[in-house]
C-alpha cells in the first residue's frame, strides 16, 4: 500500500525535470492582431527592469514602428541567413542563443515552420532545446495552431493552418490569454494595424468575421482554463493529496430510458473533464427493456449518441437488473465514480425494482456516487392540442346554448309574443363570449340569428328575411358578441396578470424577508440560490471571489458541478460585470448563464443559473421578476460586506485601543520601579557621597528607560499607529532642546551648533523630531569618544533644507550605510555602548512618518554624517 | 521649617524615597496614596506644594490639578508617560511644572525650589528681573543687556514680559499666543517662533545655543531665571 501522503515518483520526476528545465510561458491569442507580441515584449521589459538577463531571439515587427520601439531596450540576437533557392530567409539562430545562454529568451511565433535545412523543422522544437539548456522562454501562439483544435478551427473558419504545436507542449507551459473583444479587433484590422500572413489574405473577410472571432476567443479562454486546471492537479498530485488521481480516474455514467438524459450526459462530461478522467456511458439491457415504448428507446439511443459525440466510450451491458449490470461493469473496469440521474420514478416503481442509487451507495465501497438532478422536458405539442380542443368545445357549447335558448323561446312564445324573443337570444351570445371567447360567441351569434329567423320571424320555418328588422337583429347580436367577448377577454387577461403580479409580489416579499433574516454569507447565498431556483424552476449556483479565486458559496440543488469552461465564464462575469455563458455574448457553450451581482462596492458575487432541461433559463415573462431578485440579492451581499467592513474597523480600533492601553500600563509599571531605583541611588549618594555604585545605578536606570522608550516607539511605528502632529519648528530651538536633554551624555564633547538664524521654519512633529535628534546626537557622542567635535549644521539645499549631524569618530562600516536603518542593526562596539539596535530604525520610522529623508555616509577623512532632509513643501514662509 | 510638601503617589517606595530627599533638603513632608487622601492632606494648613503623580488608583490625577490650584497650592506633576498632550493639559489647567519619571532627585529638588520661590515672590513683583546679563524691568518697560538698552518690537516685548512674569515656569504655546495675540491665534505657533527667534538674537549671548529661553518641544517656552 502506498503511503497516501507521499508524492508519486512520476510527479516528483516531472517536478525535478521542471526545475532544471527552463520554463515556458505562452501568450495565447484568438487571432492575429490581438496584441500577443506586444504583451510578450511588455512582460519581457518588466523582467528586464527587474534586472533579469532577457534577450530577444525573434520578434516579428512587420515593419511597425510601435513594435520596433518596444524592441529597442532589448539585446536582439542577429538572425541566421539561409539561402533557399531564389529566396533568402532569415531564421532564428538557435546556436547563437545557446551560446549566449541568457536567463530568459523572447521568441515570437511559436508555431513557425523553420526554413528547410534548419536543425529542427519547427520553431517549438528550437524552444524545447532552449528550455533543455535551462533558458526560460516567452513566446506567442494563436489558438488555431494548437494541434487538437486545428480541425475544429478549420471547420468553422475554413482556413486550415499547417503549422501546429502539440498539446503536450502547452500542458507544460504557463498560458496567458491575450484577449481583445472581437469588435475591437475588427476595428484594428480596418485601421490596418494587423499584419495578416500572406496565405490568409484570401480568406480574410471570412476569417475575421465576428462570429469566428468570438468562437476563437472562446476556444482560447477555454484552453487556458484547462491549463490552469491541469497545473493545479499536477500540484495536488505532487504534494501527495489524492495520490490515486495519478493512476487515473474512471467515470461511469448510467444511461436510462427516462427523459433528461442529455443533461445527465453533459453533467458527467463536465465531471469527467474536471477530474481529467476517462468516462464511459453504460446502458443496461434488462428484460424490462423489451416492454419499453418506441419513444423511450429512441431517447436512450439519442442520449448514447450524445455521449459518444462528447468523447465517452459506449457500453451496453445485459443484466437482470440495472443495478446488477452497473455493479458488474464498475467492478470489472475498476471505475472510481459513477454518475447517475436522480430518479423521478414513483415509490411503487421503486418498491418493485429497488432504488439503484441506494443499492450502489450501499454495496460499492470505493466508488463515489454522484446523483445528478434531471428535469423532465415539457411537452409543447400537447399544450397546443389542448388549446385547440378547448376552442372546439367552446363552439359546440355555444351552439348548444343557442339550441337550449331556442327550445325555451319556443315554449315561451305563447306567453310573451314573438317580438321580445330576440332579446332572449342575447343570453347565449353573451354567455359564449364570456365563457369561451370571441370565436365561440361569433358562431353562437350567427346561429342565434339563424334560429331566430327560422323559428320566430315570419315566414316561420324558412330562412327568408321579409323584414329589414331581421338584419338589424342579426347585426346587433354580432356586435354584442364581439364587444362582450373582448370585454371579457380583457378582464380575464387582467385577472391573470393580477394573479401573477400578486404571486410575484408575494414571492419577492418572501425573498426579501428571508434575506433580511439571515446575517451571514452562507445563509444569504443559500437563500438566494433556493429562492431563485424555486421561482424560475432552474438550478442555481452562487459564486464569490475569495483569496483562492472564484469559488461557489451556495447552490440549489446543492453540489452543482461547474466545469473549467463554466468557471471561466463565471470569472468573466466577475471581471467585466457582464452576463456570460449560455445565450449571452461570451463563452456561450457553457450550460450556465452567469449574472453579476453589481453593487456600489463592485461585483460582489455571480449567480449562475441553468434550466432543468433545454430552453431559455429566464422566460420573457419572468425577466422583470428575475432582475428584481438579482437586485435584491446584490443588495443583501452589499449589506453583508458593509457590515463586515464595519466590524473589521471596530475590531481594528479596539485592537489599537488595547495596544495603547497595554503600552501605557507597561510604561507606568516599568517606570515606577526605575524612578525608585534612581531615587534610591540618589539617597545613597546623599548619605554616603556619590560613589561608582550610585553613578552606575543611575546610568543603568537611564539606559533602561531609553531602551523601553525605543521599544514603545518601535511598536508604534510597526503598528502604523503613529499620529503625526505637524508644527512650525525653529531648528535652533529643536537642537537646543535635544542638546539640553542629552547634556549628561554630551558632557566632555565639543558641540558645534551651526544653524543659521536666518533659516526658515520647517514643519515637524515636535516629539518625533526631538526623539530623532536625541538618537542621532546620542549616537554621535557614543562614537566620537575623545575624537573631535560633534557638529550640528543646517543648510538650505536646492530642494529644501538639510540638517546634518557630523562627527569625527571611526565612521560607518563600509557598504552598510543603507542597512544601518534596519531594525537591530548594530555597529561594532555598539554592545559596549549599550544600544538596542533600534535607535536608527526609529529615526528612519519617524522621518518616514513626517515625510523627511534620512541618510548616512562617511566623511573625508574621518567620521560619519547623518542627514535629515526636509522637502521644499515642508518649509514655512509665513511671517507674522 | 522650609515649607510643607505633599507627595501624592500610589507607590509607597517612591513616596518614601522622595520623602527622604525632601526632608534632607529641609522640607516638611506629608504623603497620600490616593486622590481622596491627597485632597484631605492638601487642605491642611501649611501645605504649599503638591508633587502629583497622574496615575492614581481612584481618580485621574489631572482632575486634581485645578482643585489644588483653587486652594492656591503649587503643583508639580509627575508623569510616567512622555506625552506632550498630557503635559500641555496639566500646564493649561494651572500646574506649575512637570517632571518625567524616572527623574533625577537633584532636578526634582531644583524644580521644587523654583516653584516655591515663584509662589513666595510673586507678590513683590515689580523689582527688575536680572538673568544672565539681561535686566528686565517691566515697571519701566525697559530691557537692558550688558548695560545697554535693547529695542524690542511690541510683540517681542509682550512675549518677554509674559515669560518674565513667570520665571522658570513653562508657558505653553497656547498660553503665550492667547496672552499676546489673542484667542483667535492660539494655534499660530509660527508667530511665536519668529518672535522667539528675535528675542534670542537680541538677548542671548550665543543665539545658536540659547541658555535663557528654553524650548520645551511640543509644549512651550521657559525663561530660565
Amino acid at each position: 500500500m502506498n503511503d497516501p501522503a507521499r508524492p508519486s515518483p512520476q510527479a516528483l520526476l516531472k517536478a525535478a525535470r521542471k526545475e532544471s528545465r527552463g520554463a515556458l510561458k505562452i501568450m495565447l491569442g484568438a487571432a492575429p492582431g490581438v496584441g500577443k507580441t506586444f504583451e510578450m515584449l511588455r512582460e519581457g521589459a518588466e523582467l528586464l527592469k527587474g534586472g533579469a538577463d532577457v534577450v530577444v531571439g525573434v520578434v516579428e515587427t512587420h515593419g511597425r514602428a510601435e513594435t520596433m520601439a518596444l524592441v529597442a531596450p532589448f539585446e536582439v540576437l542577429p538572425r541566421r541567413m539561409i539561402v533557399h533557392g531564389a529566396h533568402k530567409l532569415d531564421e532564428f539562430d538557435l546556436d547563437a542563443m545557446l551560446a549566449r545562454l541568457p536567463a530568459i529568451a523572447l521568441i515570437d511565433e511559436f508555431a513557425h515552420t523553420n526554413a528547410p535545412g534548419s536543425r529542427h523543422p519547427k520553431r517549438w522544437q528550437d524552444v524545447e532545446e532552449l528550455r533543455d539548456a535551462g533558458i526560460d522562454v516567452l513566446t506567442t501562439l494563436n489558438i488555431q495552431h494548437v494541434e487538437s483544435l486545428n480541425d475544429l478551427v478549420a471547420g468553422f473558419t475554413r482556413v486550415r493552418v499547417r503549422e501546429t504545436v502539440p498539446d503536450a507542449i502547452l500542458d507544460d507551459a504557463e498560458i496567458e490569454v491575450v484577449d481583445l473583444p472581437p469588435d475591437e479587433l475588427i476595428e484594428r484590422l480596418k485601421a490596418g494595424k494587423v499584419y495578416v500572413p500572406h496565405e490568409a489574405t484570401r480568406a480574410l473577410g471570412h476569417f475575421f468575421s465576428k462570429s469566428n472571432l468570438s468562437a476563437l476567443r472562446e476556444l482560447a479562454l477555454r484552453r487556458a482554463a484547462q491549463a490552469v486546471d491541469r497545473s493545479l492537479l499536477d500540484h495536488v498530485a505532487l504534494v501527495g493529496e489524492g495520490g490515486n488521481w495519478a493512476v487515473g480516474e474512471r467515470v461511469v455514467v448510467a444511461v436510462g430510458d427516462q427523459p433528461g438524459g442529455d443533461a445527465l450526459i453533459r453533467a458527467a462530461k463536465r465531471f469527467a473533464d474536471a477530474m481529467r478522467a476517462s468516462w464511459t456511458a453504460v446502458s443496461v439491457e434488462t428484460p424490462r427493456n423489451a416492454t419499453l415504448s418506441d419513444d423511450a428507446r429512441s431517447r436512450m439511443a439519442a442520449t448514447l449518441k450524445l455521449a459518444a459525440s462528447l468523447g465517452a466510450a459506449i457500453v451496453t451491458v445485459p443484466a437482470t437488473s440495472v443495478y446488477e449490470g452497473l455493479r458488474a461493469h464498475i467492478v470489472e473496469t475498476r471505475a472510481t465514480a459513477v454518475v447517475i440521474g436522480k430518479t423521478r420514478r414513483s415509490w411503487w416503481f421503486q418498491l418493485r425494482h429497488g432504488s439503484v442509487v441506494d443499492q450502489l451507495i450501499r454495496e460499492l465501497e470505493n466508488v463515489a456516487v454522484h446523483v445528478v438532478p434531471i428535469a423532465l422536458a415539457p411537452a409543447p405539442e400537447g399544450e397546443t392540442a389542448l388549446r385547440r380542443t378547448s376552442a372546439a368545445k367552446g363552439i359546440v357549447a355555444g351552439l348548444g346554448m343557442v339550441a337550449v335558448t331556442t327550445a325555451g323561446a319556443v315554449a315561451l312564445r305563447p306567453i310573451v309574443g314573438a317580438n321580445s324573443i330576440d332579446i332572449i337570444y342575447l343570453l347565449p351570445v353573451i354567455a359564449a363570449a364570456t365563457l369561451f371567447g370571441l370565436r365561440a360567441s361569433l358562431v353562437a351569434s350567427l346561429a342565434a340569428a339563424l334560429a331566430y329567423n327560422f323559428f320566430f320571424l315570419p315566414p316561420i320555418y324558412t330562412f327568408t328575411i321579409s323584414d329589414p328588422q331581421n338584419v338589424v337583429t342579426l347585426l346587433v347580436l354580432i356586435v354584442v358578441a364581439v364587444v362582450a367577448s373582448q370585454l371579457t377577454g380583457r378582464l380575464k387577461r387582467q385577472a391573470t396578470i393580477g394573479a401573477r403580479t400578486a404571486t410575484e409580489n408575494a414571492a419577492l416579499a418572501a425573498f426579501g424577508q428571508r434575506l433580511a433574516s439571515v446575517s451571514d454569507e452562507a445563509g444569504t447565498a443559500a437563500a438566494v440560490c433556493e429562492e431563485v431556483a424555486k421561482l424560475l424552476d432552474v438550478s442555481t449556483i452562487l459564486l464569490a471571489r475569495e483569496q483562492a479565486g472564484v469559488v461557489p458559496i451556495g447552490a440549489s440543488p446543492p453540489g452543482a458541478l461547474l466545469g473549467a469552461l463554466d468557471m471561466a465564464a463565471a470569472e468573466w462575469a466577475f471581471d467585466r460585470g457582464e452576463v456570460t455563458g449560455r445565450d449571452s455574448g461570451t463563452l456561450t457553450s457553457s450550460d450556465w448563464q452567469f449574472y453579476p451581482l453589481e453593487t456600489a462596492l463592485g461585483v460582489l458575487g455571480v449567480l449562475g443559473i441553468t434550466p432543468q432541461g433545454s430552453g431559455d433559463p429566464v422566460p420573457p415573462d419572468k425577466r422583470v421578476l428575475f432582475t428584481t431578485l438579482l437586485g435584491q440579492a446584490a443588495l443583501a451581499h452589499e449589506r453583508l460586506k458593509l457590515e463586515a467592513n464595519a466590524r473589521e474597523v471596530s475590531a481594528l480600533k479596539q485592537r489599537d485601543g488595547l495596544r495603547a492601553t497595554l503600552l501605557s500600563s507597561i510604561g507606568h509599571d516599568l517606570k515606577t520601579p526605575l524612578t525608585a531605583v534612581v531615587a534610591a541611588a540618589d539617597a545613597l549618594a546623599a548619605e554616603h557621597g556619590e560613589t561608582g555604585t550610585t553613578l552606575t545605578l543611575k546610568g543603568e536606570a537611564r539606559r533602561l528607560r531609553r531602551v523601553f522608550d525605543d521599544l514603545v516607539e518601535m511598536t508604534r511605528i510597526e503598528a502604523g499607529a503613529l499620529v503625526v502632529r505637524r508644527e512650525a519648528t525653529d531648528l535652533t530651538d529643536a537642537v537646543a532642546a535635544a542638546a539640553h536633554d542629552l547634556r549628561a551624555e554630551l558632557a566632555g564633547h565639543q558641540l558645534v551648533l551651526d544653524v543659521a538664524p536666518s533659516l526658515p521654519l520647517v514643519e515637524a512633529d515636535p516629539r518625533m523630531l526631538h526623539h530623532i535628534l536625541i538618537n542621532l546626537l546620542g549616537n554621535a557622542a557614543k562614537f566620537s569618544q575623545g575624537s573631535g567635535p560633534i557638529t550640528v549644521r543646517a543648510r538650505r539645499s536646492p530642494d529644501g533644507l538639510t540638517l546634518s549631524i557630523l562627527d569625527e569618530g571611526p565612521g560607518l562600516p563600509a557598504g552598510r550605510e543603507a542597512s544601518l536603518f534596519d531594525r537591530f542593526t548594530r555597529v561594532d562596539g555598539d554592545d559596549m555602548s549599550g544600544g538596542t539596535g533600534l535607535g536608527l530604525a526609529i529615526v528612519k520610522g519617524f522621518a518616514d512618518a513626517m515625510g523627511l529623508g534620512v541618510s548616512a555616509s562617511n566623511r573625508d577623512p574621518v567620521g560619519a554624517v547623518f542627514d535629515l532632509d526636509w522637502p521644499e513643501a515642508s518649509i514655512r514662509r509665513t511671517q507674522p | 521649617m522650609n515649607g510643607q510638601i505633599l507627595i501624592v503617589d500610589d507607590e509607597s517606595a517612591i513616596r518614601r524615597l522622595v520623602r527622604g530627599a525632601a526632608e534632607r533638603a529641609g522640607y516638611g513632608v506629608s504623603e497620600a496614596g490616593t486622590a481622596a487622601e491627597a485632597l484631605t492632606e492638601a487642605h491642611r494648613e501649611g501645605c504649599e506644594l503638591v508633587l502629583l503623580d497622574l496615575g492614581l488608583p481612584d481618580r485621574d490625577g489631572i482632575e486634581l490639578v485645578s482643585l489644588l490650584k483653587a486652594i492656591d497650592r503649587a503643583v508639580i506633576v509627575l508623569t510616567a508617560r512622555d506625552d506632550t498632550a498630557e503635559k500641555v493639559a496639566a500646564l493649561d489647567l494651572g500646574a506649575d511644572d512637570y517632571v518625567v519619571k524616572p527623574f533625577d532627585t537633584e532636578e526634582l529638588l531644583a524644580r521644587i525650589r523654583a516653584a516655591l520661590r515663584r509662589r513666595n515672590s510673586a507678590r513683590s513683583a515689580n523689582a527688575p528681573l536680572v538673568v544672565d546679563g539681561i535686566s528686565i524691568d517691566l515697571a519701566a518697560r525697559r530691557i537692558m543687556r550688558d548695560g545697554e538698552e535693547v529695542r524690542l518690537t511690541r510683540k517681542e516685548y509682550a512675549v518677554l514680559a509674559e515669560l518674565a512674569r513667570h520665571p522658570d515656569r513653562v508657558l505653553t504655546h497656547a498660553a503665550l499666543l492667547r496672552a499676546v495675540w489673542g484667542e483667535a491665534h492660539v494655534d499660530d505657533v509660527e508667530y511665536l517662533r519668529v518672535v522667539m527667534r528675535g528675542l534670542r538674537l537680541k538677548l542671548e549671548k550665543d543665539p545658536a545655543s540659547p541658555s535663557v529661553f528654553r524650548n520645551e518641544p511640543g509644549v512651550g517656552y521657559r525663561l530660565i531665571a
